[in-house]
């Protein structure tokens, strides 16, 4: 049954509240099941040996020692894990980076597993196995791996998306060109013209949690996944094609997770989990340590990004280009061509021209990191924005609004835009009381836009009435921060019932149908979709049960806050019946009551946000505190405004931490020099201020409640903001993230200050 | 397998197991009392996840030999709350939204705890010091200094 999408302009009781979270109490109380925390009567430790090579052919792998150990339940190496993908390159990419076969990508690239009974009879184990290596020459460095010279990482790579196509391999995967108009003709037109080049180092997710799983596959060839993953459906997917099972007799429950930020969209070890549990036929328990995390899962990638921008003196851009390399780790991806996309997402352009390289280097595959691609292309092309605002003398917030997209734009990435939020949140920050704030010496302010596309996609709810009354509401999308309480506060609104009477649980993938992974803010924009449908779905039916209880056609029944009515005078002396009243009937009126949906959640309105930001530099030892922050975004409809803010506030605390300390440190070696939390440090309580957040609510025109994504946008300003705040702060321009310490004396070094 | 038989105290309770002498008080904890409640996020004291208390004092338990607990009372996340009634650190960490994935939040709870028994009435800058040992990769730790501030004016009321 097809349902109308558009937003409606419906009143809201409950929509909007600051309700508990149903996951709350388990949370704090330490209940809650996270990837390491479930157990299965017999289970093994599984634990990986890694590669200690930047690039290595792998001569030969004697297991035969590690086998022998008394305890040792299961060996393996790639000849365990056949190649079943059947020509597709990319599941054999996904196969490859979980165990290295015949060479190692990368430091840290797995070569061999085993199974054993405890932690130390594993670990025993582990270095039993003897690996003979022949070093490769390595590259690192995304410019470095683009020259004529370069070690190729990869035979079978041939630059697409240029003419001619090239002969030789290479490690540039693709060139991917958006825009529209004529650059040079406006670049022509132009009064002032800045051109800048820029760098971002690596960074990655840093969710707290490692990956972790339990895995049990039967003699019977059914299996049983326990991960902690943020889509437990594609997991599926990959996992049975890779080790050859059948779809549905592999059962993938997602645990609680422990923040993913897309490092858990991807696969990384699961498959390695299984076969040691067939091979062992015991269930095995899989759990990265830290420095696995940083060496072996995908952290976002290193940039190196070119922007010219053109200007008339009344501030009006007559042209735009930029050209954006991508680092993307050991196997092909997209990044560089997202980052093409979302450069200049922000402005109402007529000639623009972004161009995206993807670019294999010898570092881990790199995965999506919340809005992946764009804050890059943000830092870039935010910097140059600011420059160009001086240059011609102009406020770079007016600057920035005098350009700014707005509806019936074509964006620079090809479609039109409906009702869309840069231009208020543009305002919204220009009258911000930060803006006005005032600055001590050495410090500075600065502010940046960002976008981010959003995502729907394939998804299927199932929400059931119980005799009692309460309501069992059954997503596919993991919850990544508190999305089950937008969606039981959407269920119990469409019902017209207390948001206490509505359980959210995330069900596994034995008992609902597809549902896309938890990625691109699709959680509630998706899910919320397919809960008010399915909630329709049940208040039909309830208005059936209730036509039978009172004996008239279902036609003179309605629904109405959270009872069903019966219409017209003949039926005024019908009392309204409420949601528990049916429901306690409903064994005699044709049994259990439920909704059911299953939608491709399409429309996701595209999401804008302005952060500005204060910080003070000490120009002695070049160390930079964030003093004040600043975060306006659109929302579409804040179903849950605490958890809105917690997006909003969460992203630009991973973009402080990226703008001005992260990084992935490589030695000549290509070895990973800090893989750990002490040495790649993430942003602590002290280094932070609070963050101030301000939600606009432009309903998303493709949603009943005007939903919008919420999650990823707000990574997206802070290099830039920060960079423009730190350039300000210091008169010198800041063009390489992180700003640690060094690099910005460097900078006020070169620049004499 | 050289062994110890460790005697402990675990949230009030008296407990023992036998554990082998390198491992950690955090695993054993986790695999061998079933407190799962305790998280690993690093295994080197880098992320406050599998903080407890040991004779009352805060640690990171992956820090600790778990042989090195004999005779000695452990508190953790699973103890904090009194039968039904809630400590005041987790109605606040609930009602302020101080959590969104959550493996952090017993950690956290252990650590705020620990800093309101010291220090009843602490400033914003001494809350942030007190709990910088503890990393929080979801929040921006914005609506965790919030809930700690309000469970410490609640615990003053008492």
């Amino acid at each position: 049954m097809s349902h109308d999408t558009s937003y409606t302009k419906q009143k809201f009781k409950l929509i909007g509240s600051r309700v508990n979270r149903p996951d709350g109490i388990d949370k704090v109380t330490g209940r809650a099941r996270y990837g390491a925390d479930a157990s299965a009567p017999g289970q093994l430790v599984g634990k990986v040996l890694r590669s200690p090579h930047a690039h290595a052919l792998i001569k030969k792998i004697d297991t035969t020692k590690a086998e022998k150990l008394p305890g040792v339940k299961a060996v393996i190496t790639s000849a365990d894990m056949p190649d079943l993908t059947g020509g597709n390159r990319s599941m054999l990419d996904i196969l490859e980076n979980c165990m290295a076969r015949g060479r190692a990508l990368y430091d840290g690239h797995a070569v061999a597993a085993v199974a054993a009974v405890d932690e130390q009879t594993a670990r025993q184990a582990l270095k039993l196995i003897k690996v003979t290596y022949k070093r490769l020459p390595h590259v690192t460095d995304v410019d470095k791996a683009m020259l004529p010279g370069a070690p190729v990482i990869h035979d079978w790579v041939f630059t697409s998306g240029v003419d001619p196509k090239p002969e030789k391999a290479s490690n540039v995967v693709q060139r991917n060109q958006f825009g529209h108009g004529d650059v040079e003709a406006g670049f022509a037109e132009a009064d002032v013209i800045v051109e800048k080049t820029f760098k971002t180092e690596q960074t990655h997710q840093g969710y707290i949690e490692p990956h972790a799983c339990l895995a049990t596959v039967g003699p019977d060839g059914h299996g049983d996944l326990w991960v902690t993953t943020q889509g437990h459906f594609h997991f599926r997917q990959v996992c049975a094609a890779l080790i050859g099972m059948d779809v549905a007799k592999l059962k993938v429950t997602s645990s609680e997770i422990g923040g993913g930020f897309g490092g858990k969209t991807h696969v990384w070890m699961e498959p390695v989990a299984l076969v040691l549990a067939r091979e062992a036929n015991r269930p095995v328990k899989l759990v990265m340590s830290r420095e696995e995390v940083f060496k072996a899962t995908g952290p976002t990638s290193s940039t190196s990004v070119d922007v010219k921008i053109g200007a008339k003196k009344n501030g009006t851009i007559t042209a735009a280009a930029a050209e954006l390399r991508y680092q993307g780790g050991a196997f092909p991806g997209i990044w560089g061509m997202l980052g093409a996309m979302t450069s200049f997402a922000c402005y109402d352009l007529k000639n623009v021209q972004s161009v995206g390289y993807d670019v294999i280097c010898n570092r881990p595959k790199v995965a999506a990191y919340r809005a992946p691609s764009a804050p890059m292309a943000a830092f870039g092309i935010e910097s140059t924005m600011d420059l160009v605002a001086e240059e011609i003398g102009m406020d770079p917030v007016k600057f920035r609004i005098k350009n700014a997209a707005k509806e019936g734009t074509q964006a620079s990435y090809g479609p039109v835009y409906g009702p869309i939020g840069i231009g208020p949140t543009l305002k919204a920050a220009q009258n911000h009381p930060h803006m006005k704030a005032k600055l001590r010496k050495n410090q500075g302010r600065g502010m940046a836009c960002g976008f981010w596309f959003n995502f729907g996609g394939q998804t299927c709810t199932d929400l059931n009435i119980g005799v009692d009354g309460t309501v069992s509401l059954a997503v596919g999308t993991v919850d990544v921060g508190g999305s089950r309480a937008s969606l039981g506060l959407i269920a119990a609104e469409e019902l017209g019932i207390e948001y206490e009477q509505v359980k959210v649980h995330i069900a596994d993938t034995a008992s609902l149908g597809h549902n896309d992974t938890t990625e691109g803010s699709r959680g509630t924009f998706s899910s919320g979709m397919a809960t008010i449908f399915a909630a329709r779905d049940a208040k039909d039916e309830l208005c059936q049960r209730a036509a039978k209880m009172w004996d008239i056609p279902v036609s003179a029944v309605a629904w109405k806050e959270g009872k069903a009515v019966a219409k017209g005078k003949r039926h005024n002396n019908l009392a309204p019946l409420t949601l528990k009243e049916i429901a306690a009937k409903s064994p005699n009126t044709g049994g259990p009551i439920a909704g059911h949906n299953e939608v491709v959640a399409d429309g996701a309105g595209v999401s804008f946000a302005s952060h500005i930001c204060d910080v003070e530099v000490d120009p002695e030892t070049g160390a930079t505190k964030v003093i004040r922050y600043t975060v306006v975004q659109d929302a579409g409809k804040a179903i849950h405004p605490d958890y809105v803010e917690g997006q909003f506030q969460g992203g630009a605390a991973q973009g402080i931490g990226w703008a001005l300390n992260e990084e992935y440190i490589y030695g000549d070696d290509g070895l990973l020099q800090n893989a750990g939390f002490l040495d790649y440090r993430i942003p602590v309580c002290s280094d932070l201020p609070f963050i101030d957040t301000e939600i606009l609510e432009i309903p998303n025109p493709n949603h009943p409640y005007g939903i919008r994504g919420v999650g990823e946008t707000s990574i997206v300003p802070p290099l830039a903001a920060i960079g423009n705040a730190v350039s300000n702060a210091v008169g010198v321009r800041m063009t390489h993230v992180p700003m640690s310490p060094p690099r910005i004396l460097k900078a006020l070094d070169e620049a004499g200050v | 397998m050289s062994g110890f038989l460790v005697s402990t105290k675990i949230n009030g309770d008296a407990f023992q197991f036998a554990c082998p002498s390198e491992e950690t008080l955090l695993d054993s904890l986790r695999n061998r009392v079933g407190l799962t409640g305790v998280k690993e996020g690093c295994g080197t004291g880098d992320c406050g996840a599998c903080s407890i208390t040991l004779d009352g004092s805060l640690v990171c338990s992956c820090l600790v030999l778990a042989a090195e607990a004999d005779g000695r009372e452990i508190g953790t996340v699973e103890g904090l709350s009194d039968g039904m009634k809630l400590h005041p650190l987790q109605e606040k960490f609930i009602e302020h939204a101080a959590l969104q994935c959550g493996i952090c939040t017993p950690g956290f709870l252990i650590s705020a705890k620990a800093l309101l028994e010291k220090n009843p009435k602490p400033s914003e800058k001494e809350i942030r010091y007190a709990l910088a040992g503890n990393l929080c990769r979801c929040t921006g730790y914005d609506k965790i200094v919030r809930a700690v501030q309000a469970a410490a004016k609640e615990m003053r009321k008492k």
